[in-house]
């Protein structure tokens, strides 16, 4: 069976640094695969070269066998690969339903505008934004711009959603609010990767765990072998954290 | 629907101008027009897609000479005029695609310099426009009058023209592609929008009318030359008359043009020698007073007249 996404091989320099090295991995559909490693390992680098905004410089990328390594983003998008910002990236003049709309009229199934705003409300309310759609979007909390992302991400009708750090800033209640709803777009038959810089949360909602460091992957597997991995103890985690985390509870399955 | 109305009314109005006022009240009637129809298309790429353009006056100028060129050769005054926007939309796909990667600044400079090449290439080759010498246009055998009527609506049906295609744009779904390019391109790049297509599409708008409004004042004027139609102002002016009226509106560009002209008309002659200082003035205030336009400021102000209550 081919992967719903497999990078082969794959590299991005920036000048001299090697921000991705020589990366081969495969997403089955279906998973939630967590991304995980230390500021500056590559994380983001992997999505903006599988959305084609930073096109490899080695190696390739394929949608169900299909190379995609050099279309341009909206190609990418329409393809059914969408993702969230770290950084937020609304268009901050705009209501809240017209931001998702664009993701619906221009990559997702609305054949029109009117038919992409009907369709963005049910988002919103998938995502608990409906009360606010008539709110411009620079008016929102940082948690209901994270919040957003996500909707303008599933308002794009996605084969596979990467979502880039939704998690960071927000607390505690807020994290679970989201690691629920990311765990209801999976059943939806949505691929999902995770990049996340709380373990507990990624151990708790990925079904695999692949980590990098220094833009090399330096481990693929569930979350368990991936934390009684030595290189990732002693890249990333560190032995008393490892040993606390391998006395939580990984996710089932596992 | 309320746009549509609108325009049919302004256009019904604008028509009847030839029943109020003589030669010189038509000469400005046909001058807010052609600026209408600049303002209008500075309005698809600088204020839907957010770029700066600096091009308009070069559109203008090579909508004028391409027109020019083949009503020296014989060509029939409506085919002439067509071909001056075919001409400069495709000048913009192609110059579109050399520019519309830059940002901010420099893209503005760059759609600056089009203009000023354009200029060059006119001035180089007197065989065919006549250089430095300008070129004179074949005179319409029609009365003063008839000639002032004539050119007057055809200058009004092309803002209509301009106008209407504003509306439709505005609605569709490149308008709203632009809105999200001007917002945050990045993102809508992501969100499947084909940001440089739909760029290219911009300019090209902003390229066809303003190509065909040259066209029609050549023809009006009987004679051009290069500092004439290439002028810097007529790139300068619709920008800001669109800044005046209200970016990214329907109507703003119109209400802009009649307003910037009629403040030329009634204050700047009374000030000949300074009056670029006062056009530099006006820009300071907009910039810092009114950023969205009189149209924002007069929604805004009705909106405070209104007694507090729940909103409608």
């Amino acid at each position: 069976m081919t992967a719903l996404l497999a990078l082969e091989g794959v590299s991005r320099r920036f000048g001299g640094l090697a921000a991705l090295d020589t990366v081969t991995l495969s997403v089955e559909a279906g998973e939630i695969l967590g991304l995980i490693g230390p500021n500056g390992a590559g994380k983001t680098t992997l999505i903006n070269v599988v959305t084609g905004v930073h096109p490899a410089t080695a190696g390739r990328v394929l949608l169900q066998g299909e190379d995609i390594t050099r279309l341009k983003p909206y190609r990418i998008a329409r393809k059914g690969l969408a993702r969230t910002f770290q950084i937020v990236q609304p268009f901050p003049r705009m209501s809240v339903l017209e931001n998702v709309a664009a993701g619906a009229v221009f990559a997702g199934a609305a054949p029109s505008l009117k038919e992409g705003l009907r369709l963005s409300r049910e988002h919103l309310a998938f995502t608990g934004l409906a009360q606010i759609a008539d709110k411009p979007a620079s008016t929102l909390t940082l948690a209901q711009r994270k919040r957003l992302e996500l909707a303008k991400g599933l308002a794009m009708n996605p084969r596979f959603l990467m979502l880039d750090e939704v998690n960071a800033g927000l607390n505690s209640s807020e994290v679970d609010e989201a690691l629920a709803m990311i765990r209801r777009i999976a059943e939806r038959g949505v691929t999902i990767l995770v990049i996340e810089h709380l373990m507990k949360v990624v151990v708790s909602v990925s079904t695999r765990l692949a980590v990098l460091h220094h833009g090399a992957l330096i481990a693929v597997g569930t979350p368990r072998e991936v934390l009684a991995d030595r290189g990732v103890i002693e890249a990333y985690l560190g032995e008393k954290y490892a040993a606390r985390l391998a006395g939580a509870r990984p996710a089932e399955g596992a | 629907m309320r746009d549509w109305l609108l325009l049919l009314l302004l256009a019904l109005a604008c028509s009847l101008l030839p029943l109020a006022g003589d030669n010189y009240v038509l000469r400005l009637g046909t001058i807010v027009a052609m600026y209408a129809v600049l303002a209008q298309s500075w309005n698809f790429i600088g204020g839907l897609a957010g770029y700066p353009s600096f091009a308009t006056a070069a559109f203008f100028g090579l909508g004028a000479y391409t027109s020019a060129v083949l009503l020296s050769y014989g060509a029939p005054t409506g085919l002439a005029w067509t071909a001056a926007g075919g001409m400069a939309c495709l000048f913009a796909a192609l110059i579109g695609g050399a520019i519309l990667h830059l940002k901010g600044h420099y893209f503005a400079i760059a759609s600056l310099a089009v203009g000023e090449v354009l200029r060059e290439v006119v001035n180089t080759t007197p065989d065919l426009t006549g250089g430095g010498m300008g070129m004179n246009l074949p005179v319409p055998k029609l009365s003063v009058a008839a000639a002032a009527q004539t050119f007057y609506f055809s200058m009004l049906a092309l803002a209509a023209l301009t106008t209407a295609a504003a509306i439709i744009v505005q609605r569709s779904r490149l308008g709203f592609g632009l809105r999200c390019i001007q917002q945050n391109e990045d993102a809508a790049n992501i969100l499947g929008v084909n940001a440089y297509g739909y760029k290219t599409a911009a300019f090209c708008l902003s390229a066809v009318f303003a190509g065909m409004a040259g066209a029609i004042y050549a023809s009006w004027v009987h004679y051009i030359e290069p500092p004439d139609v290439f002028d810097i102002l007529l790139a300068v002016k619709p920008l800001v008359m669109v800044l005046l009226g209200g970016i990214g509106t329907v109507f703003g560009p119109i209400i802009g043009a009649f307003l910037l002209i009629a403040f030329e008309e009634l204050v700047w002659r009374s000030f000949l020698t300074i009056h670029a200082a006062m056009l530099g003035g006006i820009i300071v205030v907009l910039v810092l007073f009114m950023p969205n336009g009189l149209l924002a400021l007069v929604r805004s102000g009705l909106a405070r007249l209104r007694p507090a209550g729940p909103k409608p």
